[in-house]
Order: C-alpha cells, then sequence, then structure tokens
C-alpha cells in the first residue's frame, strides 16, 4: 500500500503538542468593548468629512463662462458624455482590450443623448417664454444638417463668449436659435430649475442621478474643485475623501496602477487597470492551489516571528 | 414511528451531520493549541469586533435615513463612527489576510476556509465602495463620476450604474453586506471546524 507523500505547502503536520485553556466569549466581548471604545474615539476626535454636494445651480452661477461652453459641448459632440459611447450612447466604440470592446458588446443600457435630455428636453418644460418657444420650434423643425451648421457656427465664436448684464454673449453669425437656447439653459440653471428638470426628467419619483452627474463632469468647475482637494486620478483620486481622511486606502493597488507606464498614457487604462485587477484577484483567491506561490510563505520563513514561542520550545 | 424511519428523515441526517462536522466543543472551545500564541491572531477577533460596529452604525444611520447625517449632529457623529470601524474593518482585515499567508493557512485542507477569506475581502471592497458613492455630497459626486469609467470599460456598467443613487445605495444596505456578512459566517465556520493551522515542520520533527 502506497502513503501519499507529504506536501509541506498543502498538507499540514498532525499536531501532538500540549493545548491551553482558551475562553472564546471572553476574548470576543473583550475585541467587540475595545473596537467600541476606539471607533467612539476616533469619530470624536477626527468626525467624517461631509462636504456639500455641487449643484448645477452653484456651478452656472459661479462659472456661467464654464457652464454655457459645457452647454454647447453637449450641442455640438464634444464633451465626454457626448463622445463616450456604451452605455450611455454610439458615439465611440469604447475602450478595447487586446480585441474585446466589452462596453460596446454590452451595449447601450443607459440611453443619454446630450442635446435632448441636457438642453431641449429641459427647455421644453420651462413656463412659455415667446422668444424660447420661438428658439425650440425653429431647431426642432430643423433639418439635422442645418442645427449642426447653426451650432458649427455658434462653435467657431465660442473662444469670444463673454458673460455680462447677466447673459451669455457670443459674436456669432448664422448661429440660428443657438444663442438663446444657450442663454435661457444657462439662466434656467442659475435659477436651479436645472438641477430639478435633470432628476425630475423620469417622473415625480426618482433615486437616480445618471444624468446631472454626467453633465456636471463634463464641465471643468467639479473637476477644479476636486483638484484643490486633491483628488484627481493623477493625485491618487480614486481612494482618497475631501479632507485628511484615509478614504479607501485598501484601493491603493488599483490605483497605482494609473499612476505608472504604460496606464498613465494608455488611452485604455480603465479597461486594463480592470482586467490586471480582476487578474491578481483571481491569484489572490487561487492562491492555495498555485505551485510556486503557494510556497512563498515557507519559502520567506515570516512564519518563524509568527510562531517564534513554538520554535523556541 | 420507526427509529430508522426518523433516521431518514431529511431534519435528522442534517442535525447529524452538522453536529458531526461541528460539535459543539468545535463551535465553543474552551482549549486551543499552545502554538496560537501570536499577536497575529487578534486581527481576525478584531475584524469581526469591526464588523459588528459597521452593522450597528450602519443600522442608526438606515432607520433614519440616507441624508439624516448631513443635517444632524448626531447623526454625523453617528457616520463617523460607521467610518472609522469601516477604516478599522478594513486594516485589521488585511493584516489579518498578510498573517494567514505566510502561515500558509490554506495549508490541512483549510483551502476552502482561504478562498471564502478573499472573496469576502472583495465582497467588502465593494461594500465600501458602494457606501462611498452613496453619500450623497461631494466626495459621492466626484468618486462615482470617477469610477464609472473603470466600471463602464468592462461593460458591467451596463447593469451596475455608479452614478444610480437609488441602485448603489441598495447594493451597499441590502445585497453586499448580506453577501460580506454570511460569507463571514462561513469562513469563520470553516475556521472552527478546522482548527487553526499548525506551524510548518522543521528538520523532519512534528512538534
Amino acid at each position: 500500500m502506497s502513503t501519499k507523500p507529504f506536501r509541506p505547502d498543502v498538507d499540514a503536520p498532525e499536531y501532538k503538542g500540549k493545548y491551553v485553556p482558551y475562553d472564546i466569549i471572553k476574548e470576543g466581548t473583550i475585541a467587540i468593548i475595545v473596537v467600541g471604545l476606539l471607533v467612539v474615539l476616533l469619530a470624536t476626535l477626527f468626525g467624517s468629512p461631509d462636504e456639500r454636494a455641487i449643484t448645477v445651480k452653484a456651478w452656472s452661477n459661479a462659472d456661467p463662462i464654464d457652464f454655457a461652453t459645457t452647454a454647447l459641448g453637449e450641442l455640438n459632440g464634444s464633451t465626454v458624455t457626448a463622445k463616450y459611447g456604451a452605455p450611455y450612447n454610439t458615439a465611440a466604440p469604447g475602450q478595447n482590450l487586446g480585441p474585446l470592446r466589452l462596453a460596446q458588446f454590452a451595449g447601450v443600457t443607459i440611453p443619454v443623448n446630450t442635446v435632448r435630455d441636457f438642453v431641449i428636453n429641459p427647455l421644453s418644460s420651462l413656463p412659455y417664454d415667446k422668444a424660447l418657444s420661438a428658439a425650440l420650434s425653429e431647431w426642432k423643425g430643423a433639418s439635422t444638417s442645418q442645427q449642426k451648421s447653426w451650432v458649427s457656427n455658434y462653435t467657431a465664436s465660442a473662444s469670444k463668449m463673454t458673460w455680462s448684464n447677466n447673459q451669455i454673449n457670443v459674436p456669432a453669425t448664422n448661429a440660428g436659435p443657438v444663442p438663446e437656447l444657450i442663454n435661457k439653459l444657462t439662466s434656467m440653471a442659475r435659477s436651479g430649475a436645472l438641477d430639478q428638470a435633470l432628476v425630475t426628467g423620469g417622473g415625480f419619483y426618482t433615486t437616480n442621478y445618471t444624468k446631472p452627474l454626467l453633465f456636471v463632469a463634463d464641465g471643468t468647475y467639479l473637476a477644479n474643485l476636486a483638484q484643490k482637494q486633491h483628488l484627481l486620478g493623477s493625485q491618487w483620486g480614486m481612494m482618497n475623501e475631501t479632507g485628511s481622511y484615509p478614504g479607501q486606502a485598501w484601493l491603493w493597488l488599483y490605483t497605482f496602477w494609473y499612476q505608472v507606464p504604460p496606464f498613465n498614457t494608455s488611452t485604455n487604462a480603465d479597461v486594463q487597470v480592470s482586467a490586471l485587477m480582476g487578474l491578481l484577484s483571481i491569484l489572490l483567491l487561487l492562491l492555495p492551489f498555485i505551485p510556486g506561490l503557494r510556497s512563498i510563505p515557507r519559502k520567506v520563513r515570516v512564519y518563524r516571528l509568527i510562531w517564534r514561542e513554538h520554535y523556541s520550545d | 414511528m420507526s427509529t430508522a424511519e426518523i433516521d431518514r428523515q431529511w431534519t435528522t441526517r442534517l442535525r447529524k451531520r452538522a453536529t458531526g462536522h461541528l460539535p459543539p466543543e468545535k463551535l465553543l472551545p474552551d482549549t486551543q493549541p499552545a502554538y496560537v500564541s501570536s499577536w497575529i491572531y487578534v486581527f481576525g477577533v478584531t475584524t469581526l469586533a469591526a464588523l459588528m460596529m459597521v452593522i450597528l452604525s450602519g443600522i442608526i444611520l438606515a432607520i433614519r435615513g440616507p441624508q439624516w447625517w448631513h443635517s444632524s449632529a448626531i447623526g454625523h457623529f453617528v457616520n463617523s463612527t460607521h467610518l472609522w470601524s469601516v477604516e478599522i474593518f478594513f486594516f485589521a482585515m488585511i493584516v489579518h489576510l498578510w498573517g494567514k499567508f505566510f502561515m500558509a493557512a490554506w495549508r490541512g485542507g483549510r483551502s476552502l476556509t482561504w478562498v471564502t477569506g478573499v472573496v469576502t475581502f472583495l465582497a467588502s471592497v465593494g461594500t465600501a465602495f458602494t457606501g462611498y458613492v452613496s453619500q450623497t455630497n461631494f466626495d459621492s459626486q466626484w468618486i462615482s463620476t470617477q469610477a464609472k469609467d473603470g466600471i463602464n470599460a468592462t461593460g458591467a456598467g451596463s447593469i451596475f450604474n455608479v452614478l444610480n443613487l437609488g441602485q448603489m445605495l441598495m447594493w451597499h444596505i441590502v445585497l453586499l453586506p448580506l453577501a460580506a456578512v454570511l460569507l463571514t459566517a462561513i469562513h469563520v465556520l470553516m475556521v472552527r471546524v478546522k482548527g487553526v493551522v499548525p506551524p510548518f515542520e522543521e528538520n523532519g520533527a512534528t512538534k
């Protein structure tokens, strides 16, 4: 009869040594009390961050030019959301992992049309205004090529955009209803009405902030505030939070990859980093079954420190 | 009813199997091997204690709703206890994980204990993340708008929309905690069934 050979990284020796008293209930109770006191102490000493959420109203009042430029970007298709691809639209094929375009394969499941959802529909929800109503009618009645031509003419002069007398001024010609649309959307935003229109587009009750968050993120206002709080991606932002708090420190490895080549210059960094972290997670999960990796603890001998009393006996 | 008939009952068979694998003296032991005497062992029970604090503070926040803590000093304090218990939970769990790695704690038929521990860690990362994007403040705005790109790029964004507060809150307070707590319970029961991994054998001698 053959005996299975002992594999030191898989099998454990039979323990024939002594046993000592162990009060598991007492240990658990002490742990709960100590951790509870530590939590209360840390909460009392340091509290927790709670920077107020920004609103479209706050953004458009603080920086009407940035808001109007973003609104124009939603019309001419130059914002991040307008060019995103799946799951919001088909404007781009999305990132690829080798031959795989995973987002495109999953499809458009959260449809966002930046012209319709961020500009035309919110303006259409406003109370009757003769000039706005005429501008909307003109826009809706025009062909797609005519709309593009108006937007293109307005965009060509947008670098000279100014804010005076509570309105956006752009010296554009042949821009059709676009100046009126941009101006009225800016006024709407500054009143706070656009915040509501973006979230209540789906009805009275909602818990979905996809559209206002995408719109706000398309501007530079949110990113500028985040930069002051050291939250940008280049500042290891994903794992941080406002103030001097530890944040999600356990995401350090995920965030780390974004800081180093080739990921920090890759146009497919998001999917590449996600794939790499997925692979590393699988390796961690299956460590006991991977020859070589499972031998590391035995070879580095840190266990002698952990069990030093046992080995000194 | 005959004894044989009772013995064939599903309930009887399940009870016998459960008590066979996990008799009361294993579930609530009053002795342990002498080698279990390092400071590293503290981090397992610390993780469990912190998890209890996370759940307790989370329940209090849930009672008053997701935005209570913005307008109430007591609410803000409870949120602070939630935050710090999460920080302690992760710190203790990661030290526990490294400790178990250096002990090669999967030895002796304990590989599933390792696997459930890693899955619990990953589920906990997800639970914490959905909490960060459900805070309804500047942090949640920024973190969600940044994180969407990583998740969307994998295709998961088609069903897991980090910009949808209602969806993230449900994942944070129902689905992921349920998974994390269930996995933790299974993990702890596996530790009790198999016991704590013995030290490596050195010089061919088993102590």
